[in-house]
């Protein structure tokens, strides 16, 4: 482990004064993201807690070219500029769009699915923090169950996570991934690769999220691993429909076992109102959604 | 040297498109624009044009690809219709916030519901605040014209450029244009600086969260809050109405033809009575014009051409003369009168020009208009006058209203 931190690019591309909450698992996402992706690179970001965190004009956080788009047309944003820049003969430079759940799986889904279906030479980042954080934590369709959101504050969200790896997939999309920044060489890695593949890449990183999901902020590391031991995030790489586990999941997935979903549930406010029901079907809706990958892992 | 054929209009926007070597399209099938980006289509995949071609799934995401291909230095171009207009409505305020030079045919067509893929103008019309150029065209030959003086316009003012014309009545019509040649096209409209656009060699951050108040950079340099960049593209609008005008004349010189800048006008020097129009309106409005001059009648046509910027004192400059002034159009700001008309009025507050007022809403879906019935709409309106109806509300033109 030791001689892969030396690979890391020491180049900083995120300066202080960058303005996520504090332990943002999104910050320490894009920091690897953007030593991975190195220069040649432009950001298309659409309004989302990445927009704050970029710093508010005339001044940035943030060492990188970045275009700012509407909340639904990240993907096609991208595409704009990969079909300017190669208009223009600068077909070198790497495009990227990040956005989060909801500009993913509710509003921007139908500009993403266009852009991976024409098969658009560019990278698309989820980072999935499981709700409308920052417009103060509403419900999206990556909310998990039992979730108490301000848009669900009573009853909690009554339906499963929408499983946007798999629509991808069903897409035929080349490369996608799933990550954590809780662990950030498996991060790095997948984007180093990223950078190298040509065609659609879609990589989601899943971003715990201290005060929509209820916890402490220190706790953030330790969040995303507690979800990676419960299976509740799964590490993988899906390359040309051949479905992988990595890091941390491939060893659970190969050797240890996983453990259950209540440690998850119970660190977090946001389950707090959740029936012992729902967290049976969240269990439930976990191991069969693991056993699914492994499957397809055996493909 | 230049040569007369006959096209339909949205062929010849497709050509003149393409004699402004756009460097990315974008479109999404809409009636009655699609055969605009079904002739260029053609033209990309024949190798006539060397443009990037994105077949997006929807116009949000059509107007998105221009904004991101013109933010890198591409010249970009999209046309749409009615719906798509308005689908992509967020997008026509961006592209106009971002100050980016794109140039888009709107093919005017009704609005639902109920459904209408029939002509009229309350597509665009009702962009008017969206920060756009607006540019109405009368006939297939302005339309070719216009789409070239467009990009010259835009890239001038760092605006975006709306060519309207109206649909199937122009779009699918077949009229002689004259096409310009290439080389002079290429004279007229070099290629667009691509200095000054995002670019990884000079990394910056367009567009984020603006504060309401000016704020110091890292250098200590005030820099505009919302506002100002309000007053900046406000203020590009103003300036349009000079550029607008400038264009046009050095098309004229060029070209050897003269679409009139921001107005045109047609026997309206010293006409007693003025017809104020917008588009295909207004050139069908021109034999009703002689055929009422033909029974004596001081009449003159005014064709708005620039509805944004509007040119509120060249308006008045030309009714100045006016015993009365009757609008035809083919919108409606429902609840007031027809949005040309309160345009107008508004436009003549405060001048020495109070006379007579009438307006007519005409041709809201497709509803035919001829001369014959503009003639008569004009001379049961000198009627009204005569006995002393000097300003009733929009008539509805043609249309069942008890």
């Amino acid at each position: 482990m030791p001689e892969k931190l030396f690979k890391v690019n020491l180049q900083e591309y995120m300066l202080p004064g960058q303005r996520a909450c504090q332990g943002c698992g999104l910050s320490l996402s894009f920091r690897y993201i953007l030593k991975a992706l190195r220069e040649d690179t432009i950001y298309t970001i659409p309004a989302s807690c990445l927009t704050v965190l970029c710093g508010l004009y005339p001044t940035t956080a943030v060492r990188v070219p970045i275009l700012n788009c509407t909340f639904p047309s990240t993907a096609a944003s991208a595409s704009g500029l990969v079909a300017g820049l190669r208009a223009l003969n600068r077909e070198e430079t790497t495009v990227v769009a990040i956005a989060g759940d909801g500009g993913t799986l509710d509003i921007g889904i139908q500009a993403l699915s266009g852009a991976v279906e024409r098969e658009t030479d560019f990278i698309f980042v989820c980072y999935d923090n499981e709700g409308y954080m920052n417009t103060g934590t509403q419900r999206s369709s990556a909310t998990p169950i039992g979730a108490t959101t301000t848009t669900t504050p009573l009853l909690t969200k009554q339906q499963h996570k929408k499983d946007m790896v798999r629509i991808m997939a069903a897409q035929d999309v080349p490369y996608i991934s799933v990550s954590s920044p809780s662990y950030p060489l498996d991060l790095y890695d997948k984007f180093v690769k990223a950078k190298r593949i040509g065609g659609s890449r879609y990589m989601q990183i899943a971003v715990p999220c201290p005060p929509g999901w209820g916890y402490h902020s220190k706790d953030t590391v330790r969040m995303g691993k507690i979800a990676v031991e419960a299976g509740i995030v799964v590490l993988c790489e899906i390359e040309e429909g051949k479905f992988k586990f990595t890091g941390r999941s491939k060893v659970i997935a190969e050797r240890g076992k996983r453990t259950t979903v209540n440690q998850y549930l119970e660190k977090q406010q946001r389950f707090r109102r959740m029936s012992t029901e729902q967290k049976e079907q969240f269990q439930q809706w976990v191991d069969t959604r693991w056993e699914e990958y492994r499957e397809w892992s055996q493909r | 040297m230049s040569k007369a054929i006959i096209m339909t209009g949205n062929s010849a926007a497709a050509l003149a498109a393409k004699m402004c070597r756009i460097q990315v399209v974008a479109a999404y099938p809409i009636t009655p624009q699609t055969s605009i980006t079904e002739a260029i289509s053609n033209y990309v995949e024949s190798g006539e044009l060397k443009a990037e071609y994105v077949r997006v799934e929807s116009e949000h995401s059509a107007l998105t690809v221009c904004i991101a291909a013109s933010t890198v230095g591409a010249r970009a171009f999209t046309s749409t219709s009615s719906h798509g207009l308005l689908y992509m409505h967020e997008q026509v305020h961006w592209a106009a916030g971002s100050r980016l030079p794109i140039v888009m045919c709107c093919v005017n067509r009704g609005v639902g519901a109920p459904w209408s893929i029939f002509n009229d103008q309350q597509d665009s019309v009702s962009q008017r605040d969206t920060g756009w150029i607006q540019l109405y065209c009368r006939d297939n030959q302005e339309i070719i014209d216009t789409v070239i003086q467009a990009y010259k316009i835009a890239e001038a003012v760092s605006v975006p450029v709306m060519v309207c014309y109206d649909g199937f009545v122009l779009s699918h019509t077949m009229m002689p244009v004259v096409v310009p040649m290439q080389e002079q096209v290429d004279a007229f409209l070099p290629p667009l600086k691509t200095s000054g656009h995002l670019d990884t060699a000079n990394p910056r951050n367009i567009n984020p969260v603006v504060f309401p108040w000016r704020r110091a950079d890292s250098q200590g340099v005030m820099r505009d809050g919302y506002m100002e960049i309000r007053y900046k593209l406000h203020s590009a609008l103003n300036d349009a109405r000079g550029v607008i005008t400038q264009v046009n004349g050095e098309y004229a010189r060029v070209f050897g033809r003269d679409h009139g800048g921001l107005l045109w006008d047609y026997n309206a020097n010293a006409a007693e009575i003025l017809i104020v129009a917008m588009g295909s309106i207004a050139s069908e409005s021109m034999p009703a014009i002689d055929s009422l001059r033909a029974q004596g009648i001081n009449v003159g046509l005014i064709g708005v051409r620039a509805f944004r910027p509007f040119p509120k004192l060249e308006v008045r400059e030309k009714l100045a003369g006016a015993k009365a002034i009757i609008v035809l159009e083919k919108a409606i700001s429902y609840g007031h009168d027809g949005a040309l008309a309160c345009e107008l009025k508004a436009a003549l507050y405060g001048s020495a020009v109070r006379v007579p007022f009438h307006s007519y809403v005409a041709g809201l879906g497709g509803r035919d208009v001829n001369a014959k019935e503009i003639e008569a709409a004009i001379t049961d309106s000198l009627k009204q006058i005569a006995e002393g109806n000097l300003e009733p509300p929009t008539h509805w033109l043609n249309c069942r209203t008890e």
